[in-house]
């Protein structure tokens, strides 16, 4: 149990930075409608971009931007595939996700992880600031759970902003019905390729942000990245549906949902004390169920929703 | 206003199921036009409104919309000179965002959208003045979601958006089809109010010989892709449904006609 209470502050910042990740896939998954599994790929990029030009001395912001921008591109090379080559969305994501694991070794000099030695460099977040401010060493506000707090704060201010602007009302009128927005005149194609590129750029600023948490790049640390990204996407949706409307709101819930399960998941491991090499299994399960949820729910409600209807 | 020359337009070339959907089809609209289209089930109707709207490519011919050759455009940029309101009511509209909502994505057809806000307040105020038009209440419950409306509110908003920009043709797929008879005609008069206030260019399919009488300025006959009818002025206005039914047998040598015709 104190194990558990030890953890709680690391697995809320996790949480946090995967919710970064999660809003990303909130944009393909539920503005577009399009299962994207560039994210898998796309997060390791960032991770990787990051750490790399913080080896080569270059400012912490600077190399976030230019993850970023890596995870734009991921997108648009998925976007192309998708809407100008005419590939199915799912496929058109294996195949980025798969060719961009060539490209993050590449990126990382043909190694398959890059150390990051927190002493070294001035980073935006780490875990060992976390320990730091429980030593009292630093400020609260370099706490990760803080800094990355107000970060996720910040972006969905943005994305809030952008989702209500011409083009953004034209990106999410293209997932809710493409007939309707191509007879308005909105290019869907374009709007699809405009998506999968501000997703996949947010998830990989999100890989950039764990790279430094966890002061590594890994070519393996976006595996499973679509899976956590929908599992927070459904939490927050089943808790959080009835209250939450606004589409800033949307956003955090999709954030919290992210800590949720990075708190159940580090609950499972240190109470049950199970080895962590059954980690994916234990994530694939728990997201089945929070996946199976609302449809059970809705074959429990369906008639009464019919009914409602006719009345 | 709108010029189809020869379009043909084949489906399934080259296999068992290939079905000429257009043959060598041309039409011709002047300026505030009101045409209403009848015809059997597979005369080609929708295809060729498709083939306007740009939703599918013809295999040959071209088309002009006030001069302009949009043969070659994609559907998204035909949008600009075209508002369409569809069959099916759930087509027209996007269900999970708000009237006013679609509204302003409508009045947006044909512009560049950046990042300037997608609805301002000014613009709440002339929505509110044509949905009152419309009768239907909507003007109260301009941030309800689309998805809450009736079949018939939503063919009715879908009609306002394809005119919230004067449309230099409006296209009108069966557009009351899906609705019970007295919304049906509650629509097909908003519809008609709308077309004359505006002088709009109209293509109107309808499956109702007796709206297709009663409405427009002009009416043609489809049959196997072409048009075999064409009737418009004082001839069209004394036409009756049994005359037609006569006519459509004459025309295309045959007394197939669809049952739907006859029911409606």
């Amino acid at each position: 149990m104190a194990g558990l209470l030890n953890a709680l502050p690391g697995a809320v910042a996790q949480g946090l930075v995967w919710g970064i990740m999660a809003i990303g896939v909130y944009i393909t998954y539920k503005l577009l409608d399009i299962a994207d599994l560039t994210v898998d790929g796309s997060f390791c990029t960032g991770g990787a971009v990051c750490a790399m030009l913080l080896v080569a001395g270059w400012n912490v912001w600077a190399a976030m931007l230019m993850a970023l921008i890596a995870g734009l591109l991921a997108g648009l090379v998925t976007g192309f595939f998708h809407t100008t080559l005419k590939i199915p969305a799912i496929l058109s994501g294996i195949l980025t996700q798969l060719g961009l694991w060539s490209v993050n070794l590449a990126i990382m000099n043909m190694k398959a992880n890059q150390a990051l030695n927190v002493n070294n460099y001035e980073m935006f977040v780490s875990l060992r600031y976390l320990q730091d401010v429980q030593k009292g060493i630093r400020p609260f506000w370099q706490h990760p759970v803080f800094t990355v707090g107000i970060f996720t704060l910040v972006l969905i201010g943005v994305l809030y902003w952008f989702f209500g602007t011409e083009l953004g009302s034209s990106i999410r009128a293209t997932g809710v019905n493409a007939h309707m927005a191509r007879a308005q005149g909105i290019n869907t194609d374009r709007n699809k390729v405009l998506g999968l590129m501000l997703s996949n750029g947010l998830v990989a600023l999100s890989g950039a942000l764990l790279a430094q948490y966890q002061s590594f790049a890994d070519i393996n640390m976006g595996r499973g990245a679509i899976v956590i990204g929908l599992a927070a996407i459904i939490i927050g949706d089943v808790i959080f549906s009835r209250i939450f409307r606004n589409f800033g709101l949307k956003l955090l819930a999709v954030s919290i949902g992210a800590i949720i399960y990075y708190v159940v998941i580090q609950s499972v491991i240190s109470l049950l004390d199970i080895n962590s090499n059954y980690l994916k299994l234990i994530s694939a399960l728990i997201v089945a169920v929070f996946l199976a949820v609302p449809n059970l729910r809705g074959h429990v409600h369906r008639h009464g929703h019919r009914e409602a209807h006719h009345a | 206003m709108l010029k189809i020359e020869n379009i043909t337009k084949v489906f399934n070339p080259g296999t068992v199921n290939e079905n000429v959907a257009l043959n060598r089809l041309s039409l011709h609209l002047k300026p505030g036009e009101f045409i209403t289209v009848i015809g059997g089930n597979g005369a080609g109707k929708s295809t060729m409104l498709n083939c306007v709207s740009g939703a599918l490519r013809v295999d040959e011919g071209r088309i002009l919309i006030d001069g302009v050759n949009v043969t070659g455009l994609p559907e998204h940029k035909r949008a600009k000179y075209i508002g369409r309101v569809f069959q099916d009511p759930m087509m027209g509209t996007a269900a999970t965002m708000q009237i006013e909502e679609n509204l302003a994505l409508a009045l947006r057809r044909g512009g560049r959208r950046g990042l300037l806000p997608g609805i301002t307040r000014r613009e709440r105020e002339i929505y509110r003045e044509k949905l009152k038009i419309l009768d239907l209440g909507l003007e109260d419950r301009m941030s309800a979601k689309v998805g809450l409306l009736s079949g018939g509110q939503r063919q009715a908003l879908t009609l306002l958006m394809a005119t919230l920009q004067k449309p230099k043709l409006l296209l009108l797929d069966e557009h009351t089809a899906a609705l019970d008879p007295k919304t049906a005609a509650k629509v097909l008069d908003a519809t008609e109010r709308i077309i004359q206030q505006d002088e709009l260019t109209t293509l109107m399919i309808t499956h109702n010989m007796r709206d297709a009488i009663r409405y427009g300025n002009r009416l043609i006959m489809m049959y196997a892709g072409r048009i075999v009818v064409d009737v418009s002025g004082e001839e069209k206005k004394h036409l009756t449904v049994e005359q037609l039914l006569e006519l459509f047998s004459r025309t295309s040598g045959s007394n197939e006609v669809s049952d739907k015709l006859i029911l409606s």
